[in-house]
């Protein structure tokens, strides 16, 4: 009976639209521009969280990164034209990590090293990487031909490589790299398999530029990485380095290595491991020359600039939609007093104050719903082509389309309301004399 | 709430239409305006009565009162049996889409509805079921002569055709009366005289009639003729047919 009742109310709704098509069609414009910008705002918002917290996930989020970094300026050192800083991490540190803190399942000690390489007449920029053979195992590196460094090349102290495939591109074009040798310095170097890129996120490339590596970097680290056993760099290129600073003319740094990785089992052990590293490097170090990072605290710090991020967007969205039910609120005003005759002989003929708000109200929700509709059509094919044209990653998730429309929704009952009690309240005698 | 329709009809013994004493007047700043002054009325169930009388002489107020679109101000009025003097709003909506089928001068139908879903309006309003509403409001245009134009809009009838199609829609609800306001009052005159002979066919099958006219040839044809002047009963005239 209720059904049957709505049914005929909405059918009856969709005539008396029909009847002012351009009007309904104008009105409903506001609502679909609208619930589009919330889905679409949203879509971008929820797409750029996702890319960051992906970039920083590509860190690792059981890892810990111990990064080298350099120390304030030694007033000791001052005014001498030649000095040695010795700073940062050192293999023994890697050595208590792996003793002192029961948690840790991985580690992975690096030195970083920017350099010049060399195959027949092609020369690129890369950094030279020096690891061990379970480095894949913390980092979303992987190989794609051949294999990456073996714990026989560490022990032997092989001059063997892996080549990222950036490098691969810059050196080889077309060739096929594998067993090739590229020169750095006076030594060669016999390529032995071949992996992806490494990752520059924002975290990770904010991070480098403060890195202290041992020769002068290429401006924002841009470049592609190789691998070589930590056995081989330390022997090959030892720990010296020389710096020119302005200040005080030629500088020889010292420095063990850049980084060291830490991988604990779980990511719910990964705070208190990173109080152990602090405690632990806090007693061996005098100088600040080291620097903790924890993706995992990246990641939700990034989630929650994200949340406000996307808070702001969707309100901005929000007001446009506000704005749409602000019209359609005053074409039904209008459509109101326009058929006050209407509304005369529909009391006259039987209809209560009750039957008027339903029919009134069934008309608001008729055009914001609709509009709602079509809102979340096009909310769809923006973020689309947004990610096609903008390339901007974007996300539409199911809450934000069943949020725009039930704003669509709430927004017709809240603004049909009025004018749906304003009609209901009209005196029948004096509306069927309305002209 | 009131279910009207699982109330027996009323047989012809005792009026249907019954008003006491009933006043009505408008406070307009400090004076009071008397519009109706102690009307008594009483109307037999199957009668033809029309209602007379000079603009001012409460003729628009009365016909307000008996259609139970406004409230006496004192008095008692009483329709099918029901006193309706104080019932509320929502109870006078009730009465008039169950007892009452308003016929209008300017017709009054809905611009967007086709002829037969401007019959079911008050069988909409009355809970009728869709399938039976419709039927019933194809039968009825049929009646009226408009069973070839069942789905016209009202911009596409003549005058005389939404006049029809309006009384088709004040019988779909099977009223207690029928109240016609200048029935005729926007027709020429052969549309008039169609809608006139439609009103008697309806008088014949036995329907309450009550038309509010200043017109004495339609007054001719009631049965009984009540002249308003200066919101009094000024006097009752029975014709003889």
């Amino acid at each position: 009976m209720f059904i049957f009742r709505l049914k005929r109310t909405v059918k009856l709704g969709f005539k008396s639209l029909w009847m002012h098509r351009l009007r309904s069609t104008l009105t409903t414009l506001g609502i679909i521009f609208g619930v589009s910008s919330v889905i679409a705002m949203l879509a971008i918002g929820e797409g750029a969280s996702r890319d960051a917290q992906e970039k920083i996930a590509q860190l690792g989020s059981r890892n810990i990164i111990i990064k080298t970094i350099k120390p304030p300026e030694d007033q000791a050192a001052g005014g001498q034209q030649q000095t040695l800083m010795e700073y940062g991490l050192t293999y023994k540190d890697a050595e208590r990590f792996q003793n002192g803190i029961p948690d840790v399942q991985v580690i992975v000690p690096n030195r970083r090293i920017s350099q010049q390489a060399l195959y027949r007449n092609r020369r690129t920029s890369l950094e030279v990487v020096g690891t061990v053979p379970w480095y894949p195992e913390i980092s979303p590196t992987r190989v794609r031909f051949g294999r990456f460094l073996s714990t026989t090349d560490m022990h032997y102290r092989q001059g063997v490589c892996v080549l990222d495939e950036r490098v691969v591109r810059e050196l080889f074009a077309l060739d096929d790299p594998i067993g090739q040798d590229v020169k750095i310095g006076g030594d060669y170097y016999r390529v032995v398999g071949v992996a992806t890129e490494q990752s520059q996120t924002p975290a990770s490339a904010d991070l480098e530029s403060k890195d202290a590596t041992g020769a002068k970097k290429a401006s924002g680290a841009n470049v592609g990485a190789m691998y070589v056993p930590l056995t081989t760099v330390r022997e090959r290129f030892g720990e010296m380095s020389m710096q020119m600073s302005s200040s005080s003319g030629q500088t020889l740094e010292r420095i063990e290595l850049q980084e060291i990785i830490v991988q604990v089992q779980d990511v719910d052990m990964v705070m208190g491991t990173r109080q152990s590293v602090q405690t632990l490097l806090s007693r061996f170090h005098k100088k600040n020359d080291y620097e903790i990072v924890v993706p995992l605290e990246l990641m939700r710090q990034a989630k929650d600039f994200q949340r406000i991020f996307t808070i702001v967007l969707g309100s901005i969205a929000a007001i446009s939609l506000l704005v749409g039910g602000i019209g359609i609120m005053n074409i039904m005003m209008a459509t109101v007093s326009e058929r006050t005759r209407e509304i005369g002989i529909r009391r006259a003929l039987g209809a209560k104050k009750k039957d008027i708000v339903i029919q009134f109200l069934s008309e608001t929700l008729i055009l914001t719903l609709s509009g709602g509709f079509l809102g979340m059509a096009l909310g769809a094919l923006i973020p689309f082509f947004v990610t096609h044209f903008g390339q901007m990653r974007t996300v539409i998730t199911g809450s934000s389309l069943i949020l725009a429309f039930g704003i669509s929704g709430a927004v017709g009952i809240a603004f049909g309301l009025y004018p749906a009690y304003r009609a209901a309240n009209m005196d029948p005698i004096e509306s069927l004399r309305h002209e | 709430m009131i279910e009207f329709r699982q109330e027996p009809k009323f047989g012809t013994d005792g009026p249907i239409l019954v008003m006491e004493d009933l006043c009505k007047s408008y406070q307009l700043g400090h004076t009071e305006l008397r519009v109706l002054r102690e009307i008594n009325l009483a109307i037999e169930s199957g009668e033809y009565v029309a209602i007379m009388g000079p603009s001012g002489s409460g003729k628009s107020t009365l016909l307000n009162m008996i259609g139970c679109l406004d409230r006496p101000t004192s008095g008692d009025y009483r329709l099918g049996g029901q006193s309706v003097s104080a019932l509320d709003d929502d109870e006078l909506s009730m009465i008039r889409g169950a007892r009452i089928g308003f016929v209008f001068q300017s017709f009054n139908l809905i611009a967007q509805l086709n002829v037969v879903e401007n019959i079911e309006i008050p069988m909409y309003y009355q809970g009728y079921s869709e399938h039976e509403s419709d039927e019933r409001a194809r039968e009825l245009a049929t009646m009226v002569g408009l069973g070839e134009r069942l789905g016209h809009r009202p911009s596409e009838l003549s005058g005389g055709q939404q006049q029809r199609v309006a009384i088709a829609r004040a019988l779909s609800n099977d009223p207690l009366i029928i109240l016609a306001d200048e029935p005729t009052g926007n027709l020429d005159s052969s549309s008039g005289a169609d809608i006139l002979a439609i009103l008697d066919r309806l008088h014949n099958e036995g329907k309450t009639l009550i038309v509010v006219t200043h017109d004495e040839h339609i007054a001719t044809r009631a049965e009984r003729v009540v002249r308003l002047f200066d919101g009094r009963i000024d006097k009752e005239e029975f014709n003889r047919r």
